[in-house]
């Protein structure tokens, strides 16, 4: 990491850099050479099935445990340890010691990262005032609900300000209500420059929140970069409404045209929109509608990770939104 | 702090034994840990007294008198002044009949009948006493009947001159008898704080992966200081534990004055052998803490924790027997044994720290199970982070298959 005149630290371009990350349970490899670039103030999202290895990932990454093949950098640093004190984490199974009063929580979880008990007890406090639960500071993690006490231990994750913050499936187990609360959190940490990161199985999320994805199926990442770009894999949706049901201009249409209803449904073929139009045109197609529309994040996580990734992401929604 | 930021290993395990120790202190279950090892000794000690009491009334044997009344009084008489002497040597004396002239009486039939609270009893005149009874109760108050029954006929000594009493230190046999006491009794007060103290760190590593919170922690801060932190917070929860034992046997003491059995000096003499006890019992408890850490940190389930527990306790309990052994049998290739495997060595010595001067050794085995333990610290930390932390359908595979799975190998 490099540092300025006054001794700072200077922030890396990337926040996050793993080069062919393995690892190997038993002979069952839950990772495999998995490759990460997460820039520095990024939401980045790691978009997968249940099973894929999004927290296998995580967890090397974190340091928790060790890679079996790969390198990684965090903040620069080699040994994630070395910068624990700018990284904040929420595992995807939540957990406090249930005696502790909710800012005495907050303060130990600061604690483990380098910050003053005093100062986390203080700071733990004033989090806890800011979201609402100011009543709740002196209560014990077990008087409060799950709900309350996910979001204390989301607190703890913030309170030394780290630089990283990462999530295991962060919306896991919240409803629709702390699900927005906290997708407005992790806008206002980006807005501040904290690079966010955050796994999950619900595209949407991703969708709306992420700056770049890496999707992963199998232990491998068939894809990571700007969402635009994942969508930009597959090519735009051409919706076509005509009065004439068939007649010359039909030639026009790609081979993969399929019709629903009153609709021609094809891909924007590669000569572009212009030659489409001036066939539909002159072959007296009489256009009533004609839309294109770009591939969402779903479209392209099929293509990119195959349908039976695809079906296990469909699947674990299902369950999560059972739940 | 280091210089960029991060807590160092001891910085962090002081934040893990900070909370450990508070949590504990403030836990109800500390005040039944504290109270839990008096209850036996108060009970015990109680028992003792009132068996002793029963004992004392009901079975201190006694020497009956059938003599005719100036006879019985003079034998009365001649004991009362012989016991200032004498002590204990004499039996007590008891007028079970008091007989006319010429009365006929049979002290075996009064004996038998048990109509009289005596061991034996004396019948004829002073100068010509008979004393019946059991071969063993007559051959040991025959000599103190003569004794009494001179002293009523006037024949005793006119005068007892004063003896000076000089006191010595035992021969070297009763000396190392002594001491070897003294070792076993610190070795088995050693053994149990031990084995009580490790069973409950291991409950609490349990009770962590029971609260989720484990990943925190090993997100954090490396695993080596959790394991630190929870053991040195165990280690200061038992020396308040110990302080207050210790109080309470103080108090106990005060009030029972000279009554207590005093163990004979160990050789290294008391304040140094009391320091020795603490060091070694530091060392045998983290040795031993931070095998029962790793166990625990691998096993999912309290069952597979009190599965594995179970012959490691028995181990322990194999290797105390050794310790034990070895301290009768000083310089043999059984002591060396105890000294050099690691969860023998505070064992074994502490008890030769009873009965050897020399106090370098003590340097070396303290210097020894300190690297021992710092060893079984990483491993254990290594095992849990290969072993434990990991997820997906090899995590959930390897759950079903149990511990003995995870602890093969994996495949490369």
């Amino acid at each position: 990491m490099a540092g300025n005149a006054s001794g700072q630290v200077l922030a890396p371009e990337l926040a996050i850099e793993a080069r062919g990350l393995v690892k190997r349970f038993d002979g069952f490899t839950a990772v495999d050479g998995v490759d990460l670039s997460v820039p520095a103030g990024a939401i980045y999202g790691i978009l997968g099935p249940n099973g894929a290895g999004k927290t296998t990932t995580l967890r090397m990454l974190l340091g928790i445990i060790e890679p079996d093949g790969g390198t990684r950098r965090i903040l620069g640093a080699e040994r994630p340890h070395d910068v624990a004190h700018a990284i904040g984490y929420l595992p995807e199974e939540r957990g406090l010691y249930p005696a502790m009063k909710a800012y005495e929580a907050i303060a130990f979880v600061g604690a483990l990262r380098g910050l003053p008990l005093a100062e986390g007890r203080k700071r733990g406090k004033a989090l806890l005032e800011e979201h609402g639960l100011g009543y709740a500071a002196d209560r014990q993690i077990r008087q409060l609900s799950k709900g309350m006490a996910q979001q204390v231990q989301l607190l703890g994750t913030l309170v030394h300000e780290p630089r990283l913050v990462i999530f295991d499936e962060p919306f896991s187990g919240l409803d629709a209500l702390n699900q927005g609360k906290l997708e407005r959190m992790i806008r206002a940490l980006a807005e501040k420059g904290t690079t966010v990161i955050f796994s999950t199985h619900v595209i949407a999320h991703a969708e709306r929140l992420c700056d770049e994805v890496a999707i992963i199926a199998g232990g491998k990442v068939p894809f990571a970069g700007p969402v635009d770009v994942a969508r930009d894999r597959i090519r735009p949706q051409v919706r076509l409404e005509t009065r004439a049901s068939d007649g010359p201009w039909r030639r026009a249409l790609p081979q993969d045209a399929r019709r629903e209803g009153n609709f021609w449904l094809f891909s924007l073929p590669e000569t572009g929109v212009e030659p489409l139009l001036r066939a539909l045109i002159e072959g007296e197609a009489g256009i009533l509608s004609l839309s294109i529309e770009r591939a969402g994040l779903h479209d392209a996580f099929v293509a990119i990770a195959g349908e039976a990734a695809a079906r296990a992401l469909e699947e674990n929604e299902g369950e999560e939104a059972a739940r | 702090m280091n210089a960029n930021g991060r807590l160092s290993t001891w910085a962090a395990a002081l934040v893990i034994a900070r909370r450990d120790f508070a949590a504990i202190i403030l836990s109800r279950s500390f005040i039944f840990f504290l109270l839990g090892p008096l209850f036996p000794v108060l009970i015990g000690g109680f028992a003792g007294g009132i068996g002793q009491r029963v004992q004392a009334s009901a079975s201190q044997p006694v020497l009956g008198i059938a003599m005719e009344q100036k006879d019985a009084a003079a034998m009365l008489a001649a004991r009362d002044a012989l016991a200032p002497h004498v002590g204990d040597a004499l039996p007590d004396l008891v007028v079970v009949k008091t007989l006319r002239r010429g009365e006929a009486f049979n002290p075996q039939a009064t004996l038998a009948a048990r109509q009289a609270n005596a061991s034996a009893i004396v019948t004829g005149t002073p100068a010509a006493p008979a004393l019946t009874g059991t071969a063993e109760q007559i051959g040991d108050w025959q000599g103190p009947v003569s004794m009494i029954a001179a002293q009523a006929l006037g024949q005793g000594p006119a005068a007892y001159p004063p003896v000076t009493l000089a006191a010595m230190a035992t021969n070297t046999a009763q000396q190392r008898h002594g001491q070897v006491l003294t070792a076993q009794a610190a070795q088995l007060l050693l053994f149990l704080l031990t084995m009580l103290l490790a069973g409950m760190v291991l409950s609490n590593l349990v009770e962590e992966k029971g609260n989720k919170i484990i990943e925190v922690l090993a997100a954090a801060i490396p695993m080596d200081a959790v394991f630190l932190g929870k053991l040195f917070a165990m280690l200061a929860v038992s020396f308040v534990g110990i302080a207050v034992w210790a109080g309470a046997y103080g108090l106990f003491a005060i009030a029972a004055g000279d009554a207590l059995p005093s163990l004979p000096e160990p050789a290294v003499g008391w304040s140094l052998f009391v320091m020795l006890g603490i060091a070694y019992f530091s060392m045998a408890y983290l040795l031993i803490g931070a095998l029962f850490l790793t166990i625990g940190s691998m096993a999912t389930t309290v069952r597979e924790v009190q599965t594995l527990s179970m012959p490691v306790t028995f181990v322990q309990l194999v290797f105390f027997f050794i310790a034990s052994f070895a301290l009768t049998a000083p310089g043999t290739i059984w002591e060396w044994t105890a000294i050099a495997v690691p969860f023998s060595s505070p064992f074994a010595m502490l008890a030769r720290a009873a009965q050897d001067p020399a106090v370098w050794p003590h340097v070396a085995a303290l210097a020894w199970q300190g690297l021992c333990i710092g060893l079984l610290i990483r491993i254990g930390a290594r095992l849990f982070r290969k072993l434990v932390m990991k997820s997906g359908p090899a995590g959930r595979v390897s759950k079903k298959r149990g511990l003995l799975a995870r602890l093969r190998p994996a495949r490369a």
